[in-house]
């Protein structure tokens, strides 16, 4: 008896560990992106990143300003966001909705098939036929801009943004739909005007959870938006991403270095921004009762 | 009953659905045709020849699959472990909500970040070097709370009467879940796994920084060895290539190959799950 309550224990103390293991990932993130981030704040100094210009490799002044990395990933973001709400939104509606059972059947799946596309795959799509259809639409120079990336990370947004959505939609209470038509309102008033508000928290959290995903995305970036490293909000240029600088840059740099410092540097704003969206898309979700 | 407005609105969200649906038919069917007539036997089997333009992606395939391999290694105990304490034994308590609040967090880290955290850990402070292992375990770390949350969703799903009837015949709490709970929530742990890992197969960005070479022509001897990997290779065919014009069919058939892994992979977990949700119907 004595010898399996001791059993007991080892097991459960074997899964308490094995469960924290996640949060020790989480802790040594924190602490290695920090420890080699340090070194650069500490020697060239956290003023060297209010710069204007992202030149880490030059034979006079190298230049380490995140603004040009800040400003890309923005662009893209905006734009993929742009692009990614409507379609996502509208789709979610139709599928939750108005959809017939069989046809439900094919578009949940078919559509959370994207999600699976490996990105470098879509990356390659982008740069082989994207890029090419972006330059001859818009009479531009290159293909290879915020906008060519833009609508490539809406597509491996939306299915993330449909699914969450729609169940957003689905969960509103069956009571307050039945009330709503009950009152002689149609079926489109009621999905406009009751369901979808009712679900809008929902639908918010799963832009910003889209949003955190086209932030952090970096093959895709790499790719297809040109990697120069201007300051510009337009989606026409070329632009480079913090996701898309550390991928790029960091098979090049000498351990240690301050450009592999810096690199590090971008991680960590990298990982604050994505943190942040993600933990405001779980407070929205966890404050409407859309999260157990 | 349904005026102009409205039969136009439906249109509308219609239209906005289906034109997803077209984009993405129209990317696999763009891959499929292009990537087919460069497929062939030697190309799968064989190893690349003039860095990458002629010869096949053997190597490729092999290093993602012990990449892949390496990764299910680690992440499926810990995993089912994690979900385990979490459905099973965890209380309302300051650990369990730090763990779940962890868990939460590292299922929205970038892909990039990983690969930073993986050479700074892995490779540099472990001294692993650039390496199957290193690579293998960045990755495990990527898909763990994919992995716990689809254990524990799996866990959940086994009714709480199978317990108490356990527990009421004497068994202790593990013998009840051993019997009683793991025999049945075992194929939706790992249908949930296997969709997690399919995802890895494809991710470029963290093994960038920890596993990958690009031209690799021998197969890797030791878990401590660099590999080429099928996501990386499409990668440097399709951008750093001097001739990428030229090695267009490689790059479309390489496409195709990792495409057709992470599909398979993917839909032959899904159809697995389908089945067992029926065969375990409670």
């Amino acid at each position: 008896m004595a010898q399996r309550r001791w059993q007991e224990k080892a097991i459960q103390l074997t899964l308490v560990a094995m469960a924290t293991t996640s949060l020790l990932v989480v802790v040594l993130i924190f602490l290695f992106l920090g420890k080699e981030a340090i070194p650069f704040l500490k020697d060239p100094g956290i003023a060297r990143l209010l710069d204007r210009q992202w030149m880490p490799v030059s034979f006079q002044q190298e230049h380490f300003g995140l603004l040009p990395l800040l400003t890309g990933s923005l662009v893209v973001t905006l734009t993929a966001t742009l692009i990614t709400v409507p379609f996502s939104v509208l789709g979610a509606i139709y599928i939750a909705e108005i959809a017939r059972p069989l046809e439900r059947e094919f578009l949940k799946p078919f559509i959370e098939l994207l999600a699976s596309i490996p990105s470098v795959v879509l990356g390659f799509f982008g740069l082989v036929v994207l890029a090419p259809l972006v330059k001859a639409l818009f009479g531009l120079p290159s293909g290879l801009n915020g906008l060519t990336g833009g609508l490539l990370l809406a597509l491996m947004a939306i299915p993330t943004v449909i699914s969450i959505s729609e169940d957003a939609i689905t969960s509103v209470p069956r009571h307050l739909k039945q009330a709503s038509l009950a009152l002689g309102a149609s079926e489109l008033q009621t999905i406009l005007r009751v369901t979808v508000p009712a679900a809008l928290p929902g639908i918010i959290a799963a832009v910003m959870l889209g949003m955190g995903r086209i932030v952090g995305e970096t093959m895709v970036v790499m790719m297809v938006t040109g990697n120069a490293a201007l300051v510009t909000l337009n989606p026409f240029q070329s632009v480079r991403t913090m996701t898309a600088t550390i991928a790029a840059e960091m098979g090049e740099v000498s351990f240690g270095s301050i450009h592999y410092s810096a690199l590090f540097c971008v991680g960590v704003v990298l990982m604050l921004v994505t943190f942040v969206l993600n933990l405001g898309a779980q407070r929205v979700l966890k404050r409407y009762g859309m999260m157990t | 009953m349904k005026n102009a407005g409205e039969g136009l609105t439906y249109l509308g969200l219609r239209l906005a659905t289906y034109s997803v649906v077209l984009v993405i038919g129209y990317i696999l069917a763009d891959i499929i045709w292009h990537g087919i007539p460069a497929l062939s036997w030697e190309f799968l089997s064989g190893p690349p020849r003039q860095s990458g333009a002629a010869g096949g992606i053997l190597p490729a395939i092999v290093g993602t699959f012990y990449l892949v391999s390496g990764t299910l290694l680690v992440a499926l105990p810990l995993g089912i472990g994690g979900a385990l304490y979490l459905s099973e034994y965890a209380t309302r308590n300051r650990l369990t909500m730090a763990i779940r609040l962890a868990i939460s967090t590292l299922a929205g880290v970038p892909s990039i970040v990983f690969g930073l955290f993986g050479l700074g850990l892995f490779v540099i402070f472990c001294n692993f070097g650039a390496s199957i292992l290193a690579g293998a375990l960045t990755l495990a770390c990527m898909v763990l709370p994919t992995i716990i949350v689809a254990c524990e969703e799996a866990l959940l799903a086994v009714p709480q009467g199978l317990r108490s009837s356990s527990l009421a015949l004497g068994a202790t709490k593990w013998q009840a879940i051993r019997t009683n709970v793991l025999p049945y929530s075992l194929p939706g742990m790992l249908t949930g796994t296997i969709l997690a890992i399919g995802r890895a197969a494809g991710e470029t960005a963290p093994i960038l920084l920890t596993a990958a070479a690009f031209f690799l022509p021998r197969l890797p001897g030791s878990i401590f060895d660099q590999v080429m990997a099928l996501p990386y290779h499409l990668y440097i065919l399709a951008t750093q290539h001097p001739e990428a014009e030229k090695v267009r069919p490689m790059q479309y058939a390489t496409a195709l190959v990792l495409l057709l892994l992470v599909l398979g992979i993917t839909m032959g977990a899904t159809i697995l799950r389908s089945r067992f949700r029926k065969k375990y119907r409670w």
